[in-house]
């Protein structure tokens, strides 16, 4: 049976892409999984050996881990819905304004586009008591990034600031697809301005919002550089991303970190399988039709 | 809204961009303010710095790291860009164009990359790449920008190709172009402002990129500018450059906001094309 030519065509013309894509991240996942089965200390390379899962459970039971998971989550779930709720005044003010529409556009992909280690300087050091403004409102007396909660509210800060934009342009697109028909007839019917958005455009966003739900969430569970810089994962604020890196690149040890790297992997999919899920699982469809 | 509002609304509409500009550009005053002040004013707490100094930045230009990691930063993130957007625009050509077995398969693992967690390959990288020799080199780095802005790319670029007329396609294929021709000389230059957002968005990503800079480079040969500059902090907790720190800031911001200026308009329709539609 001969392979008809646009099949070996479209082979061709993806195959590029998808070694690529492949040797990134499909390749070292399974090496990771491999790994973590191993003690591998490069400190001790020749002490490697075989130990099962002995890795794994070394995690699930260090208090570091539930600690970094629960750190993670706190800045994950705060951060994402503070950004669902400002991202849509946003993207609100993107499709409404009546002055200024580019003006605001091009402002606000500013922060996206910002260098996350940028950005997360600028706020250390806005909150900074001597090179800082924050510190003369007088809401704390102590130095925000010496306290948990006030460290944990400067990560989150940084957070929103930078990624809102991003949350802001995947619901402008959903808005845009809100017939005007819907909202005249609601209208003409009596509904007032709240009524019109929560009954008629909120319902009919629902895609769009999910799919900024997901990419936000996912992004948010792999934080790293904000609280790298922030705080170096001091006063509790430790995510798993961080702890994963310490493992594997600052002591070394390939086995343990490569352990944490696989529950990670795991936690992001599950993350993103349930929000999938969710929607029912219409994303794909509705991102690539 | 066709109408033009009234004098109120326009007021409104005007307080809702000042706001906005705030939001947006204040943490970079600010940051702007801090490299512009002699080091006497550093805790002055004014926005608008009293005296003007570019000491800052030569001493950052002096510091011999940080022209390196600029050069380095340059060269990655173009290259990264270059080669995301030609095997992006191959792949996505194949997918709005042609009809093959595994064309689903090949958007649903796209997808997949683009929530990949890169802590969940650092060790392994970092294990191999000190094996054949790529730690600590540009195509270190090239390439998991590459495979990471890879979905992204294809998404932007197979949301612009829906769009085109592809009549004009068939035309040329049948006035005796090939399909590379005609790839090259009439799909393209029609896809320009989607090829434009997907090369400047691969760009900002490799650009913004920490992680692996951090954990696949080590010295000037390959370092970018995000990794240096958090080891300029890094090295005391109590002593800090600030002022050379932020001049670098500043210097590395250029770039993308400039980007962002010129190409406003195709990165707001680029990032909004593939999110919803169909």
């Amino acid at each position: 049976m001969r392979i008809p030519r646009e099949h070996r065509l479209g082979w061709l013309l993806c195959a590029p892409a998808v070694l690529a894509m492949a040797a990134v991240t499909a390749y070292p996942v399974l090496a990771a999984v491999r790994l973590s089965l191993y003690r591998y200390d490069l400190r001790f390379p020749d002490a490697r050996r075989f130990v099962g899962l002995h890795n794994y459970l070394t995690v699930l039971t260090s208090a570091v881990w539930w600690k970094a998971v629960a750190a993670t989550l706190v800045i994950t779930l705060t951060s994402v819905s503070v950004e669902l709720v400002l991202g849509m005044a946003l993207a609100l003010v993107m499709h409404r304004a009546l002055v200024g529409r580019r003006t605001v556009r091009t402002a606000v992909l500013v922060p996206y586009a910002v260098v996350t280690v940028v950005a997360a300087l600028a706020w250390r050091f806005a909150f900074n008591p001597t090179t800082g403004f924050v510190q003369g409102l007088g809401i704390l007396d102590r130095p925000w990034l010496s306290v948990s909660w006030s460290a944990f509210t400067i990560i989150i800060l940084t957070e929103i600031w930078k990624t809102t934009p991003f949350m802001a342009l995947l619901l402008l697109a959903g808005l845009a697809l809100v017939p005007g028909d819907a909202l005249r007839a609601a209208r003409v019917d009596g509904a007032s301005r709240a009524q019109r958005f929560f009954r008629v455009t909120l319902p009919l966003m629902k895609p769009a919002i999910l799919v900024a739900l997901l990419f936000r969430t996912v992004d948010a569970l792999r934080i790293f550089d904000t609280v790298f810089v922030q705080t170096r994962g001091a006063l509790g604020t430790q995510p798993v991303s961080l702890v994963g890196y310490d493992t594997l690149l600052v002591s070394l040890n390939l086995g343990l970190g490569s352990a944490v790297s696989v529950l990670i992997f795991v936690l992001v999919t599950g993350a993103a399988v349930a929000i999938v899920r969710g929607m029912g699982g219409a994303l794909p469809e509705a991102s690539f039709r | 809204m066709s109408d033009r509002g009234t004098a109120l609304e326009r007021l409104f509409w005007r307080a809702t961009v000042l706001v906005v500009l705030v939001y947006a550009g204040l943490p970079l005053a600010w940051i702007v303010s801090l490299s512009l002040k002699p080091a006497a004013d550093l805790g002055d707490g004014h926005l608008v710095p009293r005296h003007v100094t570019l000491a800052h930045y030569g001493a950052v230009f002096a510091n011999p790291h940080f022209p390196a990691a600029l050069r380095n930063s340059l060269g990655i993130a173009t290259l990264a860009t270059l080669l995301a957007v030609a095997l992006g625009v191959l792949a996505a050509y194949a997918v709005v164009r042609l009809r093959f077995p595994g064309r689903r398969l090949f958007l649903g693992g796209a997808l997949a990359v683009a929530m990949f967690p890169p802590v969940a390959v650092i060790g392994p990288l970092f294990d191999l790449w000190r094996r054949v020799g790529l730690y600590d080199t540009w195509a270190g780095l090239v390439l998991p920008y590459l495979s990471l802005t890879l979905p992204l790319a294809i998404w932007i670029l197979a949301a612009a190709f829906r769009d085109l007329p592809w009549d004009l396609e068939r035309a040329a294929r049948v006035d005796g172009a090939t399909r590379l021709q005609a790839l090259r000389k009439i799909i393209l230059p029609l896809a320009a402002p989607g090829v434009a957002a997907a090369a400047v968005l691969v760009f900002i990503f490799a650009w913004n990129d920490f992680m692996f800079a951090l954990s696949l480079t080590s010295t000037d040969h390959a370092r970018t500018v995000p990794a240096v500059l958090a080891f300029f902090t890094g090295a005391s907790r109590f002593q800090q450059p600030t002022s050379a720190i932020a001049a670098a800031s500043v210097v590395v911001t250029i770039p993308v906001v400039v980007l962002v200026l010129l190409f406003q308009r195709p990165i707001v329709a680029g990032l909004t094309a593939g999110a919803v539609k169909g």
